[in-house]
């Protein structure tokens, strides 16, 4: 009963935080000073006339609360507007980069999680040791790291080996047409230098995580229980620390989702990621307001949807929580 | 025996007081003592700037992208410019973007948490959906979105981070009043008749002060971690030189494939260092503040403190 109760105030919340999302990205674009709809009309060389028909056809005479509640309605429909450069609907635009980003965000976080468990049990198992040292230093260093630093340094290091801009090579299918396999490995080849960035820039925390969660549940009693049972030491760690070691990693992952996007979006800046950091990006350069302002939506509803996605994961893992 | 020890040195600590405490953890622990060094390293640095600087940051002194030599130790960039002088002169602006965003910050979050904790009820409710917000929401997207909306320029910079990086400390130090209203002593101060300012000023403010500190030195790490950040991505006033704006010239005049790596690693290595000195002191004085963290591991965010007080819901 407790735990169906803690569900849906969990569920209550992400939908409340949604629904400020909304609103503050509406308010955001049309009520803060540098009123940015407003630059639609401050086309230079404008008749009054010509303002005055744009404000018009935009819907901008209308009072405020009357625009925010347009705004909702179109929402609700999937209606985010028409991107100013490209002409085409923002959703669309939007689900395309989605489409690039996820598996590139996808392995850079799972190969962060995936490494800095794996030295963080290391380090733990034979702390002290020069090994735990480096491991440890070296975890610290790359946590403290910025993003945008680390992708220039590899593609100094690896610019020469592997693609450095873009998600396919564009002249693969000019003479002859390209197999698919050829393809995704073209792809992968191009998603190595983003990915392994995202990976270095997280997996620092995880590791410095994970040690001291290991090294907290190595003084637990039912560690010594299963010492004394005369398990081997693999055992002991595999079977019985390991496992409740990860705990604090599930909450890390929920709590890091809002930087690993930031992460995203200088990666995808610097490498030429055609996903929806880049698009951001973009959108800014070319004042494609529409296309900014659903793309900063996009985001934050995500970030919210895998918070709530973790929160429910973290509550099956430890039913404790919800007392 | 360690017990005993413990005991003896938990005991100084009480008489010593909070501030006293942090004076210890800093002394006593090489890495807050080497975080300590570097941020001041940098401080000195940066006020000194116009008379450390070899060469002038706007007047070409040298060739384009002309490799570290004996007169320019670490190189000069695409436009001739010397790469140490421009590093100087850059932490200056880079370190009060991070000072007075980090400043702001932790009044806004230091009001905020005291307030949400001390009076409760439908402010508490309100005030903590707004964190709830800031704290889900992708901090660079959002300081993209309002970098652009108002127009690059440095005091926009300033107050776009300090919005975005309240949150986290409004939410700690709340947590800390929660419990320390409660305590004895309060209770009766209040009555007494003691009014709501006396408490606050007298009784709960010398109780959070040294954990806005802690916060304070790490909300330094993040704030300089964005202004960075935006700044690679254009978002900053194209005329000002910082940390971060030296690192995206030389990613926009194509440093990497003209293998100047000098206007590349230097500046990220600096970046890099001062973060890791905010990182080793906050987490040293958060240590000290709160024994019980010493070996556990519940960190909220990146550079974030974990609440002193507060378990389940409070404890972000």
């Amino acid at each position: 009963m407790r735990g169906a109760d803690y569900v849906i105030r969990r569920i209550g919340f992400a939908l409340l935080t949604i629904f400020i999302a909304i609103t503050i990205n509406f308010f955001l674009f049309r009520v803060l000073p540098g009123n940015v709809v407003s630059d639609l009309a401050r086309v230079p060389h404008a008749t009054p006339q010509l303002r005055h028909a744009l404000t018009v056809e935009f819907g901008l005479d209308k009072p405020k609360w009357q625009q925010y509640l347009i705004y909702l309605r179109e929402l609700v429909r999937g209606n985010m507007g028409i991107s100013f450069a490209t002409q085409q609907p923002v959703s669309r635009l939007l689900i395309n980069d989605l489409k690039n980003t996820i598996p590139m965000v996808t392995i850079g976080t799972l190969g962060a999680i995936v490494v800095g468990i794996a030295t963080g049990i290391l380090s733990a198992w034979r702390r002290g040791s020069a090994s735990d040292h480096v491991s440890t230093n070296l975890a610290i260093a790359f946590y403290a790291f910025p993003t945008q630093f680390l992708g220039l340094m590899l593609l100094i290091l690896l610019g020469g080996l592997l693609p450095t801009s873009g998600m396919e090579n564009p002249y693969a299918g000019v003479f002859g047409t390209q197999t698919t396999i050829a393809r995704l490995q073209d792809i992968g080849l191009h998603l190595i230098l983003p990915a392994l960035t995202l990976l270095l820039t997280l997996y620092g925390e995880f590791t410095l995580i994970m040690r001291s969660s290991m090294l907290e549940t190595l003084g637990e009693d039912y560690v010594l229980t299963a010492r004394a049972k005369g398990l081997s030491d693999r055992r002991v760690v595999a079977r019985h620390v390991v496992r409740n070691a990860l705990l604090p990693i599930a909450t890390l992952v929920a709590l890091s989702i809002g930087w690993i996007v930031g992460g995203a979006i200088l990666v995808e800046y610097i490498f030429s990621w055609p996903g929806i950091g880049q698009a951001l990006w973009q959108a800014i350069n070319q004042r494609d307001y529409p296309m900014l302002q659903g793309g900063f939506l996009v985001l934050a509803v995500s970030v919210v949807v895998l918070n709530l996605l973790a929160d429910l994961a973290y509550f099956k893992l430890d039913p404790r929580i919800s007392q | 025996m360690s017990a005993i020890a413990t005991e003896a040195g938990l005991a100084g600590q009480v008489s010593r007081g909070r501030a006293g405490l942090i004076r210890q953890a800093i002394v006593e622990r090489k890495a807050a003592s080497l975080g300590l060094f570097i941020i001041a390293v940098f401080v000195v640095l940066a006020i000194a700037a116009p008379l450390i600087a070899p060469y002038s940051t706007t007047a070409r002194t040298c060739a384009v992208f002309a490799p570290p030599s004996a007169r320019h130790w670490l190189g000069c960039d695409d436009g001739g410019i010397d790469m140490l002088s421009e590093i100087i002169s850059g932490g200056r602006i880079s370190l009060v973007i991070g000072f007075v965003a980090t400043l702001i910050a932790m009044l806004i979050g230091g009001g905020v948490g005291i307030v949400s904790g001390y009076f409760g009820r439908w402010v508490d409710i309100t005030l903590m959906r707004i964190t709830d917000y800031l704290l889900v929401i992708p901090d660079l997207a959002f300081a993209m979105v309002i970098a652009d909306v108002w127009g690059p320029s440095l005091s926009h910079v300033i107050v776009v981070i300090a919005i975005l990086e309240w949150a986290t400390t409004a939410r700690i130090i709340r947590a800390q009043v929660m419990s320390v209203k409660e305590r004895v002593y309060i209770k009766r101060a209040r009555s007494i008749g003691a009014s709501h300012a006396r408490i606050i000023g007298r009784h709960i403010l010398p109780q959070v002060g040294p954990l806005l500190m802690a916060n304070t030195v790490l909300t330094i790490a993040v704030a300089i971690y964005l202004e960075t950040a935006l700044a690679f991505l254009g978002l900053e006033d194209p005329s000002t030189t910082t940390w971060g704006t030296i690192l995206e010239h030389a990613f926009d005049r194509a440093a990497v494939s003209a293998g100047a790596w000098w206007a590349i690693v230097p500046d990220g290595l600096v970046i890099t260092l001062l973060i890791m000195g905010c990182f080793l002191l906050g987490q040293a004085i958060e240590d000290a503040l709160n024994p019980r963290l010493r070996v556990a591991h519940l960190s909220a965010r990146r550079w974030a403190l974990r609440p002193l007080a507060g378990r389940g819901p409070d404890a972000i």
